[in-house]
């Protein structure tokens, strides 16, 4: 029994890095209806902007650095502002010049960006894995006749929630958010309204892409090694929690996610780790024969 | 939705495929007919430098492996040259990135020996890569030999592919002995990665050892390289409450399994193959690799000359403490010298020969024999994780 009550902690601690990262393209695709296949190297290059700035304040401040709360808040902040950078800058130089061009042609650009970021990446930070430093303690919650339950794992969770309580704040409650939902609806209409598409749509991403970067650290945090083709194994992961839940939509986000991670560990407890992947794609194709649109998702239909 | 997913892996499939058969068209594969193979063997230069082939993983996932064996490969070359070479004649080392994919080893070895026209080849660490490698040394007869694959298949492909390390059986085999007899355990878990040769090797070796000598496995467990989260099997080989845990795994999956069994608080000794040696090992798992068990080639910690001049030249020209895998690129090169240094004229052909008669080379890794099976014949030690040092335990001979 307790064996099974930590198979739950551990898929939903899991889960929620699903969906941290998932949130990022359920976003980009509310609101732009394209897949934004380079999110996952943005958290690569968070991880690793994470990474490079606490390894050179540990160099420079030597022992006075203590891991904890300052620490973590500086990295985090480093982290963030490079993954908004990045997200920014492939926006501008690789979406903005087909904004007008069909929606395949973006999605193959962005399939391009990804492979570009994580060769260039195993380029520039080196192939071999990493070890990503230690910025705060983790320590055990509760731990008791076989159950542990981290620190991180809860931290995980409540941030994955608060974003998405956040998220969904700005984009039913500002002005910026319904400007979001304005140009999601339709662009040109929107831009006859006096909004600025582009400054709207440079905004999304730039939200999406620190959300990557928090998303880094807090999984370099629990899974300490990091290397450039580490966007892959979640990120691909993370996408298909999106689509579970229903892609555009933020609560379906987070509970695809959460789903994919109790789900896998199910599998691998109680079956073979060789079948976690199938389960993990197998439940898609069941849940879209079903549900075309995703658990959370409203069907629309396409406009002509 | 899954579509483009889709698309993704096609796209990197066509990008594989272009590149692959870029490379293998350049280089009609002609079988050696039996009555006149010397006009298919590769033609070697006699006068010049004697070139030497190397291949390796310099960048990828395990390029800790390429890298250190290049170091030790190199010092055994440095040496020898400053020595005066073989014959009058000075060696040249032309190393070559797999970047740790098979398909990258054949193609690079290709080159090495119709380009470059190599007289011998030294490589790889993962058996996986030299068993891609392998069969194109053999059909071009150019003697090779393998500083670390441990996989029993690797000789097996010809009778010009060597090795100087043990294989995964005797690996395995020690490893359960060590288990049995110095941690008196009767039960052990066992988690295994699936993907890779190796690991499954060990651990089949190790399972049928361990039980001959009255042992239990009480759970068999797998995962498969790349992953992180490994909470869901530790769980499940927790609530077996095993003396022992075999992971005969990579480095790099290894730290983060050592973190992940300490959160669940199990304090079973964590036991490995020479997969573990790495510095990053100690750098990925930090505390929790501390006191675990693996089984290794060689201890910095012997107090034979061969070895104490081996670390202190190698300190000296790289300023680190050399790892298994740099003293096996160091004798697998040594090995090769050697042979070369008594081989008649420096054909292929007299190499290999001389590299077969190889017996009791005093090598860094321990006294080296060539078996009629073309595998070296040596013991394994036990190591014992303190910090960021290994302390020797025990040697396992075979």
């Amino acid at each position: 029994m307790e064996d099974f009550i930590q198979h739950l902690i551990n898929g939903v601690s899991l889960g929620s890095i699903y969906a941290l990262i998932a949130l990022g393209y359920t976003m980009v695709y509310g609101i732009l209806q394209l897949i934004n296949f380079a999110h996952s190297e943005v958290y690569m290059l968070g991880a690793f902007a994470a990474y490079y700035t606490a390894i050179g304040l540990g160099r420079a401040l030597g022992a006075d650095l203590e891991p904890g709360i300052v620490f973590f808040g500086i990295v985090l902040i480093v982290a963030m502002a490079a993954c908004g950078v990045a997200g920014l800058t492939i926006e501008r130089f690789a979406y903005r010049p087909l904004r007008q061009a069909p929606k395949l042609n973006t999605l193959i650009t962005a399939i391009g960006v990804s492979l570009f970021l994580q060769y260039t990446g195993q380029v520039i930070f080196g192939a071999d894995p990493k070890s990503f430093p230690t910025v705060l303690e983790d320590r055990s919650l509760v731990s008791s006749g076989g159950i542990d339950l981290r620190l991180f794992d809860v931290t995980i969770l409540l941030t994955g929630v608060a974003f998405m309580s956040g998220l969904h704040y700005l984009i039913h409650r500002t002005k910026t958010g319904k400007a979001m939902r304005a140009v999601s609806t339709n662009r040109q209409v929107a831009s006859l309204m006096g909004i600025n598409t582009d400054k709207i749509i440079s905004m999304t991403f730039l939200i999406g892409s620190s959300l990557a970067g928090v998303g880094s650290v807090l999984v370099g945090m629990k899974y300490p090694q990091i290397d450039p083709l580490m966007g892959l194994f979640f990120g691909l992961k993370a996408f298909v929690a999106a689509v579970l839940g229903g892609i555009g939509n933020l609560a379906g986000a987070v509970l695809g996610g959460i789903i994919m991670g109790l789900s896998e560990e199910m599998v691998v407890a109680y079956l073979s780790s060789t079948y976690r992947d199938a389960l993990a794609f197998g439940l898609l194709i069941v849940i879209l024969v079903f549900r075309p649109a995703g658990l959370l998702g409203k069907w629309q239909t396409e406009k002509v | 939705m899954g579509y483009e997913a889709m698309l993704k892996h096609v796209l990197a499939g066509l990008v594989i495929f272009a590149a692959t058969t870029g490379c293998t068209r350049k280089t009609p594969v002609a079988a050696p007919s039996e009555s006149s193979d010397d006009s298919h063997r590769a033609q070697v230069a006699m006068t010049g430098d004697i070139l030497i082939g190397e291949y390796g993983s310099m960048t990828g996932g395990e390029a800790t492996f390429g890298l250190s064996t290049h170091e030790g490969v190199m010092m055994a070359i440095d040496e020898t040259n400053e020595a005066g070479g073989v014959k009058g004649r000075r060696l040249k080392v032309i190393a070559l990135d797999n970047q740790g994919k098979p398909d990258e080893a054949a193609a690079v070895v290709t080159r090495l020996i119709t380009e470059n026209k190599v007289v011998a080849v030294l490589g790889e660490v993962a058996s996986g890569r030299t068993l891609a490698a392998a069969p194109i040394a053999q059909q071009h007869k150019i003697p090779m030999i393998s500083p670390s694959s441990t996989n029993p298949q690797v000789t097996e492909v010809g009778d010009y592919i060597f090795r100087v390390c043990f294989i995964d059986p005797f690996q395995g085999t020690a490893m359960a002995k060590f288990a049995h007899e110095k941690l008196s355990a009767k039960k052990v878990a066992i988690l295994r990665d699936v993907k890779s040769d190796y690991s499954v090797g060990l651990a089949t070796f190790f399972a049928k050892t361990f039980r001959q000598m009255g042992g239990e496995i009480v759970i068999d467990q797998s995962y498969q390289s790349g992953e992180k989260d490994f909470k869901a099997q530790l769980t499940q080989i927790r609530s077996k409450k095993p003396d022992a845990i075999f992971i005969p795994g990579y480095y790099t999956e290894v730290g983060l399994i050592a973190q992940q069994a300490k959160q669940l608080g199990i304090k079973a000794p964590l036991l490995g193959g020479d997969g573990w040696d790495s510095e990053k090992l100690y750098q990925i798992g930090k505390d929790a690799i501390n006191g675990q068990y693996f089984s290794s080639h060689y201890t910095t910690e012997s107090t034979d000359s061969v070895v104490q001049d081996f670390i202190k030249n190698y300190k000296a020209k790289y300023g680190k403490v050399p790892d298994g895998l740099a003293a096996l690129g160091y004798d697998a090169a040594k090995v090769l010298v050697s042979a070369m240094e008594r081989a008649a004229e420096l054909t292929p052909k007299n190499i290999r020969d001389e590299i077969a008669r190889t017996k009791d080379f005093a090598g860094v890794t321990g006294r080296i024999t060539i078996d009629g099976k073309r595998n070296a014949v040596k013991p394994a030690v036990v190591v014992k994780v303190d910090g960021t040092v290994n302390r020797y335990v025990t040697t396992i001979t075979p």
